[in-house]
């Protein structure tokens, strides 16, 4: 793939055609996410889960179709957002440790310890998701020096938000990555907003993948709706790191459903941008593709709607009788002993 | 016994660290090919190559979040910011990641990382090339706090600074770096939380880190003439702190000292006095005394540079202060 002087349109690029099995578990995976998130917005308002969250309803292709590519038993790792339940999901975190760890119970993925904006399950890959803009970048170039010191063939992805791209350490970890050809793949899911603030008032260039070509490597536009799409480029991107060549930088235009978080109702909307995006719903998008191909019935996909919406009830009634960790443990995990 | 330089431990600790464990790695600015802007670490890229030593932009949070990852995923590194200062460049991957990731993730991240800083004053360097900064990171729990005084410390608290698994802070003095002493034969640790006694005394305890060493050892000297005993306490590491060498001193001599070439509110002698004042308050026979840099910020005249940085003087002031009914 050759350093662009401007980015690629992901319509010159063919669409990935996945067999009908790994299309169903990524539609089934998109399926759990958007079930999850509805669920956590409920237990929210319901008090039973505190402080605040960030709902990626709308995003789930990029978290499906980047999932797909990962591979934690060769090395790959994975850093993202706060907003990452639907990264952790998709990476096989299971819904009542997500679940767990959102009600600060001991049964949670960092036992209660971490919370919304700090899943990690390194088991999967995932190395964190981070409160703070930018943190996950420069760490991920770390996995990626392993990986590049080891000769694992493993890559490193980063996924952040647009507003991530402002941020100094995407600047460093671009020209970093790049100067040591790391096999890092900086995924930005450009969902138009950083925080309450358009992409258009805060950034210069009208794409992210734009800023590519400063850093010397290629910067690649993705539909971010289209799990397969995703899947695809991602793949590229992988072979790229694996052969040495160095960084990719992906850009999913996507779309979040809700607000920036939870007190947010997100008045700063344009009129209209929602029902425009919505017709493009991943789901949507993935699912009427495969009844097309003759792969998924209108029965079918109902039907996994509600064995779905029985398993996350199911998580979430377990995860609300799993006990609080005890006062002590406060003191657990500061330090290796 | 051989003698080497406070710079040659540095580099000694690194060969024989990566020599030992190929997982070791090291990089910073300028550090491969030039040997590091202090002359600090020669060689080392010319043995061991680009994989493990590499020379990075100008990016100190690219080069400590890289660090992190490298050590999340299995390597050791040890990364080095050519100023203690720039510390602040990075802050949030030093306080934020790599002293909180184990926590936040329930205990799955180990970060064996080992950030070396030069500090210090004394050279003209001005206020943003000279802090103490140790404090910075002490308050940040996760993270390891070394402040080597002598060669042979810096050899073997930087080793077990390698050796641990958590992310170690390993803050060396760059006024000291010529300073030579005597390191012991074969393989040589130091372990961390374990003061070193490096005077002993009956009348007044004098704690003190790297520079303030020689400061305060200077100043017993001629207090001893005038028949007052002083026992200095070098506690190597502030985190973790050796605090029961420093009680059972202060239960013996009933008066303490902090010589700090730092900020006077919230340094680690106000950690040491208040820790003190804690627990072992009816040993003491008058008040505690910090000394500091006066200003806090370091000025770059010569003569200024000198008046505030704590001296001989200022130790034996304190020292007849507080053995003064």
């Amino acid at each position: 793939m050759a350093t662009a002087a401007l980015s690629e349109q992901s319509a010159a690029q063919p669409a990935a055609r996945l067999d009908a099995a790994t299309r169903l578990h990524m539609l089934q995976q998109m399926i759990e996410v958007r079930t999850v998130e509805a669920q956590i917005q409920e237990l929210f308002l319901e008090n039973i889960i505190r402080g605040t969250t960030h709902l990626c309803d709308g995003q789930e292709a990029v978290s499906v179709g980047m999932a797909a590519t990962v591979k934690p038993a060769r090395g790959d790792t994975v850093t993202c957002t706060y907003r990452g339940h639907g990264h952790a999901l998709a990476l096989g975190m299971p819904i009542k440790t997500l679940m767990a760890e959102m009600m600060g119970k001991a049964a949670g993925s960092s036992k209660g310890k971490g919370g919304s904006m700090h899943l990690t399950d390194m088991q999967h890959g995932l190395i964190g998701t981070f409160a703070v803009v930018g943190a996950g970048l420069p760490i991920s170039n770390g996995a990626a020096l392993t990986a590049q010191l080891k000769k694992t063939g493993a890559v490193a992805i980063t996924i952040f938000g647009d507003g991530t791209a402002n941020i100094g350490t995407f600047h460093e970890a671009l020209n970093l990555a790049a100067v040591w050809k790391l096999p890092t793949i900086f995924l930005c899911e450009n969902n138009l907003y950083g925080e309450y603030s358009t992409y258009e008032d805060t950034a210069p260039v009208p794409n992210v993948a734009d800023r590519a070509a400063a850093y010397g490597m290629p910067g690649v536009i993705v539909d971010g709706q289209d799990a397969e799409a995703v899947y695809a480029i991602m793949s590229q991107a992988i072979t790229r790191a694996q052969s040495g060549a160095g960084p990719t930088l992906v850009e999913a235009k996507t779309y979040r459903y809700r607000g920036h978080s939870r007190t947010d109702p997100a008045p700063y909307r344009h009129a209209g941008e929602l029902d425009q995006w919505l017709l493009r719903d991943p789901i949507r998008v993935l699912s009427e593709r495969m009844i097309a191909d003759g792969e998924l019935t209108e029965n079918a996909l109902a039907q996994m709607r509600q064995t779905t919406a029985k398993t996350v009830e199911d998580a979430v009634k377990w995860a609300i009788e799993q006990p609080y960790p005890i006062n002590e443990s406060v003191y657990d995990d500061i330090w290796v002993q | 016994m051989p003698t080497i330089t406070y710079r040659e431990a540095v580099v000694r600790a690194l060969n024989e660290e990566m020599a030992r464990d190929a997982n070791v790695i090291f990089f910073g600015e300028d550090v491969g090919k030039a040997g590091g802007v202090f002359k600090v670490t020669p060689g080392l890229w010319d043995t061991y190559g680009n994989d493990r030593v590499r020379d990075t932009p100008i990016s100190e949070a690219a080069i400590v979040g890289a660090g992190i990852g490298a050590a999340i995923t299995g390597m050791r590194p040890v990364i080095e910011l050519m100023f203690a200062d720039f510390a602040a460049v990075t802050l949030d991957q030093i306080v934020n990641q790599a002293a909180k990731m184990r926590y936040l993730s329930g205990g799955q991240i180990t970060i064996p990382l080992t950030i070396r800083a030069a500090q210090g004053g004394g050279v003209g360097f001005g206020a943003q090339h000279s802090q103490c900064c140790e404090t910075w990171f002490m308050h940040a729990p996760g993270l390891k706090v070394v402040v080597p005084s002598t060669p042979a410390d810096v050899l073997g608290l930087l080793k077990t600074a390698i050796r641990d698994d958590n992310p170690v802070v390993f803050l060396e003095h760059k006024g000291q770096y010529a300073e030579k002493g005597e390191v012991p034969d074969g393989e040589h640790l130091v372990p961390f939380g374990v003061a070193n006694v490096v005077r002993q005394g009956r009348d007044v305890t004098i704690v003190a880190v790297q520079r303030m060493i020689g400061v305060a050892m200077k100043a017993a000297q001629e207090l001893e003439a005038q028949g007052i005993s002083c026992e200095i306490i070098d506690p190597r590491t502030l985190v973790p702190l050796d605090m029961a060498t420093i009680t059972e001193s202060v239960k013996k001599t009933g008066r303490l000292i902090t010589v700090e070439e730092a900020v006077h509110a919230g340094g680690w002698g106000a950690e040491v006095a208040t820790q003190i004042a804690d627990e072992t308050i009816w040993y003491l026979e008058s008040p505690i005394v910090r000394i500091t840099i006066k200003s806090g910020l370091i000025p770059f005249s010569g003569p200024l540079e000198d008046y505030v940085t704590p001296s001989k003087d200022d130790v034996i002031a304190a020292v007849q202060r507080v053995m003064t009914p």
